[in-house]
């Protein structure tokens, strides 16, 4: 290794993790670090902790700090139709498959404030098999998963989120699935009808369903090798046979053992199939 | 395959194109190095025009920087648009999709932090061209760790900007115009 012994913050990274293990029993020692210890140094920051240290004795103390830690350390921003040319791969090679179960399990892991699964509902509903599925949309940010269900989001973000609907080949405007007030957007009750919330952690818990799509992106990215393979066996074990995992544009899952059992369907919109090829 | 103890980060805006195929012509195509380039551009590119464009002028491979895959000397390895790109402590890429840092993604302050983690003085940082203030506060990352600070001469460069913030906020090693740097970055590689 480059440097010979590690730096002070990168230890304080370590003790941090340990704490939160020990004291609150959230384990973050599969995550990446090198993105992990910006978001630890970003919760210090506007706690106005000057180091690491500093924010791992206050954590240990104080467990009304923990819900805002953990809302700093899972982040994940999105917009809806993010990466639009996903989701018209999505609507061309993988609905028309779907379309032949009388019922349809899809898992949207990592849902954060949840524009994706929005998305999802959206694209379900104009393919028209939206009444014939069941989305499960888990996250282990419980305030995030709260956002998520209101489906109330900033008027600013509407310019963007149009585009990027019709982008992806929307058949209306995107503004049918809103109302417009106060500055924020707030989505279509009937969006939610088939939707469920719910809090899963990826690190500790296991198969909940069957599912014949599951849509995870930009999640594995801030995970280890090690968790990114635990993860990728946990989707493999949950999904049926011929079922479809998407994940986020840049990922590589080239490295993980789990992955084997995955055929690449579409190698741009990170489109992979369980089992042989088709 | 070991990790490099010397790395190369460059990171333009603006006028960046022009100026990284100017500084890639330049490299030795024995550079004992790797190269790590962030260059900020629209949102919906794909990546692969610009890795194109810079191989054409390149003496050196060029490559988008893959996640999880290892960095490697001799190679440019280019950050892909929509996410921050980071450097592991066991000299593999990692990505992030966080938020924008200072409005774009990905920032060359991420990068040019992440790379000091992992390289410490072993590192050489070089700002060019460019119309924010991302890769000041990078620069200044590098510096504390040990590593070398090169940054365009702003008076020459198609939007002074982002050099002249890096001198103010974490000043240079050395200042030079677009002709020299890439000697520059020869002489201090393997």
């Amino acid at each position: 290794m480059p440097l010979s012994r590690p730096a002070a913050d990168d230890i304080e990274l370590e003790l941090f993790i340990q704490a939160l293990q020990l004291r609150h029993g959230y384990d973050f020692s599969g995550y990446a670090r090198a993105s992990l210890k910006r978001r630890v140094q970003a919760v210090a920051a506007a706690r106005q902790c000057r180091t690491i240290g500093e924010l791992t004795t206050r954590v240990v103390h104080d467990d009304g700090l923990l819900p805002a830690v953990i809302a700093g350390l899972s982040v994940p921003v999105s917009e809806m139709f993010r990466n639009p040319s996903v989701f018209k791969a999505l609507a061309a090679e993988v609905l028309p498959v779907l379309a032949s179960y009388p019922h349809i399990n899809i898992w949207q892991a990592g849902c954060a404030r949840g524009e994706e699964v929005y998305t999802l509902a959206i694209l379900l509903e104009e393919a028209g098999l939206y009444a014939r599925c069941q989305i499960y949309a888990t996250d282990f940010n419980d305030a995030a998963l709260a956002q998520a269900q209101e489906g109330i989001f900033p008027l600013a973000e509407a310019r963007t989120w149009s585009a990027n609907y019709l982008a992806a080949g929307g058949q209306h405007s995107l503004s049918d699935y809103w109302h417009a007030r106060y500055e924020h957007l707030k989505l279509d009750e009937r969006l939610k009808r088939n939707i469920t919330f719910a809090n899963h952690n990826l690190v500790a818990d296991g198969v909940f369903c069957e599912a014949q799509l599951i849509l995870c992106r930009n999640v594995l990215i801030y995970f280890t090798n090690a968790l990114q393979d635990r993860v990728l066996g946990l989707f493999r074990d949950s999904l049926v046979r011929g079922g479809y995992l998407v994940l986020g544009n840049k990922e590589s899952i080239a490295f993980a053992p789990s992955a084997a059992e995955f055929t690449e369907l579409d190698a741009q919109a990170r489109i992979y199939r369980l089992g042989a090829a088709a | 395959m070991p990790v490099p103890s010397t790395a190369v980060v460059i990171g333009c805006s603006t006028g960046g194109l022009q100026a990284l195929s100017t500084v890639l012509a330049g490299l030795r195509g024995d550079l004992g190095a790797p190269v790590i380039v962030v260059c900020h551009r629209g949102q919906d590119d794909d990546g692969a025009l610009l890795v194109e464009l810079l191989a054409r002028a390149s003496a050196l491979p060029v490559r988008e920087a893959g996640e999880r895959q290892p960095v490697e000397a001799g190679v440019v390895h280019v950050a892909p648009p929509g996410y921050h790109l980071l450097i592991d402590a066991g000299g593999c890429f990692m990505l992030s999709a966080d938020p924008r840092v200072r409005h774009v993604r990905p920032s060359v302050d991420v990068l040019f932090e992440a790379a000091a983690d992992v390289y410490g003085d072993g590192l050489l940082a070089v700002v060019l061209t460019g119309a924010n203030d991302d890769g000041a506060d990078g620069l200044a990352a590098v510096r504390r760790a040990g590593g070398y600070a090169l940054v365009q001469e702003p008076a020459e460069a198609i939007a002074p900007q982002m050099p002249l913030a890096a001198l103010e906020r974490a000043g240079a090693d050395a200042v030079a115009g677009l002709a020299s740097l890439a000697t520059r970055i020869n002489d201090r590689c393997p």
